[in-house]
């Protein structure tokens, strides 16, 4: 063989090692899942069956709202309610694209009517008031829905005299809801003071990423506050201190280990001792 | 003083009639009913112009540099006021001021953000963007108000809360958030003033009040117009299309019963006139403390998160 035919030959592989990886590329979102974390093939069966949680590296998927729920809560028990609310667009809001357009393609996009479920369910056999976010319908933003349906799952847990649990995922308000997104950070927050008042537990649980004004009001209101593995959590982004400070942040800025060595979260669970965690804490707070 | 853009024309008029004055005092001539009828269509043009500003033209007026600041207000508005400084956990922030002061003769606990008017005040104020010590200052001095059953006044002209390093160490989210909480449970009267600038979270977290007012040519947004035409735009040259579709003008929120009234201002904006913005500011703040200081605490408690939980807009 000689030297320009080894080439040859090596070409003739890469090509076809390229070939078989754009195979295994196109039934990305059929069979095979990518960990981007560890950048591992995963079988997608296989990455569902360890709850979205990567079996190789243990790398916390995002998860929408509804298999967070059934990931939960006892099977069969979470009641939706409240499903009903949905989107207006009391500023007839456009940028590039109007909000209703916006809306419109997050509601096929997820099949979700907003960015929020509330409800009410058990967890280990304890029923507790919910509202479980969804960073798929439009990054999970907080406007006039989403804030109602916070409230209205806290005054439940008041109706009810049980346990609140919020599930966060959210960039922050909806800009498409100006200053009316802005007001549902106080409108979940004086419910908060409600919960308070009236001595009920309130549990959050912030996953990745949750930051802006859902951190700023509800989120970290938690009488326990628990962040998930692997969430990034934070009021401003990243990008915009680095741009006012001119200078870069530690790898691990945000992020729970980060939240947690300073002191603004009681725990860190994995997804798969989550469930068992909140079924913990609320027994040891009933009588 | 700062001229804007947008006043350069009335500007040039005004400074055509000082020439005009001047000219009939050296030459003796009395040209003194022209210079009477421009002064006539100076303001009449001045009027015209202030009343059809853009949203964008309002911002700057919001933003001025000679706009009066909180302390200037404190000296405008109040007697015997005396600052109360401190997180008590190590911090004095001091784009919070706090302190108990009178107004017409009312002790209050009076809290607001602090802007400077030159580069080196800015340095000391931050810009008015407030740390989580800060906010914690401010809630100190609500429980101070609550403890003593004193009505609290809070004045706020901000960019926003601080996006640092260290403001995230220390909890930027929980600071603000605790405030929101925590001011819906407090039993005093609370009035909050928007004065400037009332930009996001580091607005909110001195506002869940009784009553909210605007000072006509202020903003209030979930965003500044420039931060939400680089994330929806993706160009911040549209800001300007921002502050239109943001709805950031004090008749805009009136209308969108955000706020409870709107302050005038002197024709303007308020830095042309520090004395008469302020006793109009006075007068609004001792009349809303009138009206609520008779409420019982509970009922207060009441109007106020029902005040909170009707806001928002959606389909049922």
């Amino acid at each position: 063989m000689t030297v320009k035919d080894w080439f040859e030959q090596r070409k003739e592989m890469q090509i076809a090692r390229r070939n078989q990886d754009a195979q295994i590329d196109d039934s990305i979102g059929k069979l095979w899942v990518k960990c981007y974390n560890c950048n591992a093939q995963l079988l997608r069966k296989e990455v569902e069956e360890n709850l979205d949680v990567c079996p190789k590296c243990g790398y916390h998927f995002r998860i929408n709202a509804r298999t967070r729920i059934n990931q939960l809560f006892d099977e069969g028990s979470f009641e939706e309610l409240f499903g009903n609310i949905t989107t207006a667009d009391p500023l007839e809001f456009s940028d590039t694209e109007a909000y209703k357009k916006r809306i419109t393609q997050a509601k096929a996009k997820t099949n979700m009517n907003e960015a929020v479920i509330s409800g009410v369910g058990k967890i280990d056999g304890y029923e507790v008031a919910a509202a479980v976010m969804d960073f798929e319908f439009m990054g999970g933003s907080m406007g006039s829905v989403v804030g109602e349906k916070v409230t209205l799952a806290m005054e439940e847990a008041l109706k009810r005299k049980i346990p609140m649990i919020a599930v966060t995922a959210s960039g922050g308000a909806r800009m498409q809801e100006s200053i009316l997104s802005l007001m549902q950070m106080a409108k979940t927050s004086c419910a908060v003071a409600r919960l308070n008042e009236a001595g009920l537990l309130y549990i959050t649980v912030l996953t990745e990423p949750t930051f802006g004004g859902v951190t700023a009001s509800f989120a970290t209101l938690g009488d326990i506050i628990i962040a998930e593995q692997d969430a990034r959590i934070g009021f401003a982004g990243r990008r915009v201190i680095e741009q006012t400070i001119r200078q870069s942040l530690p790898a691990d800025f945000q992020t729970a280990n980060y939240l947690m060595k300073y002191g603004q979260i009681d725990m860190i669970s994995s997804r798969a001792e989550l469930k068992s965690t909140l079924a913990k804490l609320i027994s040891l707070h009933t009588k | 003083m700062a001229i804007l853009e947008f006043e350069k024309p009335l500007y040039e008029i005004e400074e055509k009639i000082q020439e005009l004055k001047k000219i009939s005092e050296s030459s003796g001539m009395d040209v003194s009913d022209q210079i009477e009828t421009f002064e006539k269509q100076a303001l009449e043009y001045k009027k015209e112009l202030y009343s059809k500003l853009t949203p964008a033209q309002r911002l700057q007026i919001a933003r001025h540099a000679d706009r009066p600041t909180f302390l200037d207000y404190i000296k405008l508005m109040t007697t015997d006021f005396i600052e109360l400084h401190g997180d008590r956990e190590g911090t004095d922030d001091r784009a919070i001021i706090g302190g108990i002061a009178k107004i017409d003769g009312q002790s209050v606990v009076i809290i607001g953000t602090q802007k400077g008017k030159t580069t080196k005040e800015n340095l000391i104020y931050n810009f008015g963007m407030p740390q989580p010590q800060g906010y914690r200052k401010a809630l100190r001095l609500f429980y101070h108000a609550n403890k003593f059953n004193l009505p609290i006044v809070t004045l706020i002209d901000t960019p926003g809360a601080y996006p640092g390093m260290k403001a995230e160490e220390t909890a930027q989210g929980t600071a603000i958030a605790v405030n929101l909480r925590e001011m819906a449970k407090l039993n005093v009267p609370i009035v909050a003033i928007i004065t400037g600038e009332g930009c996001s979270g580091g607005a909110l977290g001195l506002a869940v009040a009784d009553r909210v007012l605007m000072l006509e040519h202020s903003y209030y947004t979930v965003i500044s117009p420039e931060g939400c035409a680089s994330i929806l735009w993706r160009d911040a040259s549209k800001a300007d299309v921002a502050a239109e579709a943001l709805k950031i003008t004090s008749e805009d929120l009136l209308k969108l019963e955000i706020i409870d009234g709107i302050v005038k201002e002197p024709l303007g904006g308020a830095h042309n006139d520090y004395e008469a913005m302020g006793k109009e500011l006075k007068n609004a703040i001792i009349k809303e403390i009138k009206e609520l200081k008779g409420l019982e605490p509970k009922t207060l408690r009441d109007e106020r998160y029902n005040k909170f939980r009707r806001m928002g807009v959606f389909c049922q």
